[in-house]
């Protein structure tokens, strides 16, 4: 579940990404999750393409975008982790964890550290609440996961 | 070969089930034998995740929770043909745990090889659909009514009721939409059954489209849940090749096609009104009912919204009859209950079961008390939109109508344990930041009340005139229950609510010092 190292910003790559779902009812959402696949974010420029291509104006697709929490106007750093915050892992001690994560990786909550490596994204929920408290990390689950296990799977072992 | 069960179940692959694969293949490689490895999903006992099981004469014999580090002395037990290990649990359906549950529509979930139709065939897979296309659409929609299967998303509308209306409602098209965007902490039934059995939704969802007359359907799911949705995408892909879905259904001659639409990270989506909104493209903005979205729902068109669950229920109650399934239950809650157990629990996992426990005997008897081992100090059910209830309250019976009697609500079925650690009035804050951080801000009551509430909960946790303040959070959530567009505003007070009702101790205490005020 990795995701894909994105590229850099090129038009006629995000003109292909909306032109393939066009045919399908409904598919803003859908190309923005594409766009986001291929750039890391989706990019500002591609937004008055999407409007035009779905007939719609630019403020409602900003407005699509600017709604859901995953599209992200700059790419995240080259790991992500997506932390639970939500109450079966606060139940057991998630808040404690992510206090111990964030700290010492420097940052807040939606922020990624200073060289790009790491950016931490809060999550309500990833249907792993039997064995909380618990993370994506790259798309990947961990569970039982404390604030000295990310630090080490992060910072010691990690890439 | 030997065949051995590895579940690629997500929390199970959260607690190392991909690492124990390796370790199986690198021993058996040391050794100079070979197995066969099925993914599976989970049986949902995830405290003995990652759960190995292996075919032997005497049936599948479980072992778990497995870790790399305990497969050389499984092979030295000889656990291939079911060897004495400390680890060895025996037949997961003796199992305690398993044995108790009434398993319907969980039943082939960590048993099957959730990608391999002519698996889910050999295990009653199917029957339902059969049983529909001979019986026809009303027949079947009798069926679905008379089971008393009631919706499994949280509000627990009459399934039949609702297909009826859509079946007639005349219309070009019509719609089933599946409403996987499961988001309530605590629950992970929808995410089980997605990654465990997938054919079950999407048969469910055939035969849905054939009683109500629809052709198109469409799974909305979560970016949560990027293995469910690899695994659904496949299953659909799989149905197609096997004429589960196209053109002419199981030779049929009739049509139902479905695509898996993913969220972004909006957990008011899971709002029936806003999920359409956003299937259609837009923002997640709730609707005023009515029109209902059985009479004009996505695109316009007359739509089925159900549950995961529900939909993968219409199977079984199909292939058995209604009135098998309405034995099961008590009151008009009838038929099987999913119940997910989590937090601070030592049995946490996936519980079906004939409504009618007490919430005691789920939290105590089947969770085993709190992980932590202190004392149970409160439970949340059904959700972040849940109330919180204190064991004092422990003899509530698990239904629709006697949860609602206590103010609080079964939801999806998510039962969260919290031990004597936990700051109440820390949970009745946290709701109403959650109710603000994904408010769709359509109305007033969620977007504005919520931010108030935050900031008086602040306030009486500071000692700032905490009666005058007490007395205007119970009056906010009054109006955000009574003037709420949808069930996020207006529910969020019941664990604000609760929780300041069974909890009025956490409200009470010493003003907090100025530096625990600067961390608020």
């Amino acid at each position: 579940m990795t995701e894909a190292r994105s590229h850099a910003w090129n038009p006629e790559l995000a003109d292909a990404i909306i032109a393939r779902r066009l045919d399908e009812p409904g598919s803003c959402l859908p190309i923005l999750h594409d766009l986001q696949a291929a750039f890391g974010c989706v990019p500002q420029a591609a937004v008055p393409m999407v409007a035009r291509a779905l007939n719609l104006s630019r403020a409602e697709v900003h407005g699509v975008v600017s709604f859901y929490h995953d599209f992200r106007s700059e790419p995240a750093g080259r790991r992500v982790v997506r932390l639970c915050r939500a109450e079966a892992c606060q139940s057991v001690g998630g808040e404690a964890a992510a206090r111990t994560l964030l700290a010492a990786l420097g940052v807040d909550w939606g922020q990624t550290t200073l060289d790009g490596a790491i950016t931490v994204e809060p999550v309500y929920c990833l249907g792993l609440c039997a064995v909380a408290p618990a993370a994506l990390i790259d798309g990947e689950p961990v569970g039982r996961l404390t604030g000295e296990g990310l630090i080490e799977e992060l910072l010691v072992g990690g890439a | 070969m030997t065949r051995l069960f590895v579940p690629r179940d997500s929390a199970a692959l959260a607690v190392g089930a991909e690492a124990v694969v390796r370790a199986v293949l690198a021993e058996t490689a040391c050794r100079g034998q070979s197995v066969d490895i099925v993914r599976t999903g989970s049986r949902g006992l995830y405290w003995l995740e990652p759960l190995v099981e292996v075919e032997t004469a005497e049936g599948r014999i479980g072992y778990g929770p497995v870790t790399p580090a305990d497969l050389a002395s499984l092979f030295d037990a000889g656990f291939l043909s079911g060897g004495a290990h400390r680890l060895r649990i025996g037949r997961p359906e003796a199992h305690p745990w398993l044995a108790r549950q009434t398993r319907l529509t969980f039943a082939r979930c960590g048993v099957v090889d959730p990608l391999s139709l002519a698996d889910y065939e050999a295990h009653d897979g199917l029957a339902g659909l059969r049983r529909a296309l001979e019986i026809g659409p009303a027949a079947t929609i009798e069926a679905v009514a008379a089971s008393g299967l009631r919706g499994r998303g949280g509000a627990g509308f009459p399934t039949g009721v609702k297909w009826k209306t859509v079946a007639e409602t005349p219309s070009d098209q019509r719609y089933i939409v599946c409403n996987a965007d499961e988001g309530d902490s605590g629950t992970f039934a929808d995410r089980m059954m997605m990654e465990g059995d997938p054919f079950a939704l999407i048969e469910g969802m055939v035969i849905a489209g054939l009683a109500v007359g629809a052709t198109r359907g469409y799974v909305y799911s979560r970016s949560e849940y990027p293995h469910a949705n690899a695994t659904f995408a496949a299953a659909i892909e799989a149905a197609r090749a096997g004429g589960l879905l196209g053109e002419d259904i199981l030779g049929s001659r009739t049509a139902f096609d479905m695509q898996l639409r993913v969220g972004a990270g909006a957990y008011v989506c899971g709002e029936e009104t806003a999920l359409l909104e956003s299937l259609e493209g837009r923002r997640g903005m709730v609707r005023a009912k009515p029109p209902l979205p059985a009479l004009k729902g996505l695109f316009g068109r007359p739509t089925v919204v159900n549950n995961v669950l529900s939909l993968a229920t219409a199977p079984w109650i199909l292939a058995h009859g209604a009135k098998a399934y309405a034995e099961f239950g008590l009151g008009r809650s009838r038929g099987a209950m999913p119940i997910q157990i989590a937090g601070n629990v030592r049995h946490g996992g996936l519980f079906e079961t004939a409504f009618g426990l007490t919430l005691g005997e789920i939290v105590e008897e089947i969770g085993g008390g709190t992980a932590s081992g202190r004392p149970v100090r409160a439970v949340q059910c059904g959700g972040p939109l849940g109330a919180y209830f204190p064991p004092a309250l422990f003899d509530t019976t698990y239904d629709f109508e006697a949860f609602a009697a206590r103010d609080g609500l079964i939801g999806h079925g998510g039962v969260v344990v919290f031990d004597d650690t936990v700051d109440m009035a820390a949970q009745a804050r946290f709701a109403l930041e959650f109710c603000g951080i994904e408010s769709c801000g359509k109305c007033t009551p969620c977007r504005i009340g919520a931010v108030r509430g935050v900031e008086v909960v602040d306030k009486i946790r500071a000692g700032v005139a905490r009666e005058a303040n007490l007395a205007l959070l119970k009056d906010l959530c009054r109006i955000m229950k009574l003037g709420s567009l949808c069930a996020l505003g207006g529910f969020t007070p019941y664990p604000v609510m609760s929780a300041l009702t069974h909890f009025p101790e956490d409200f009470a205490g010493a003003p907090l010092a100025a530096e625990a005020l600067e961390a608020l």
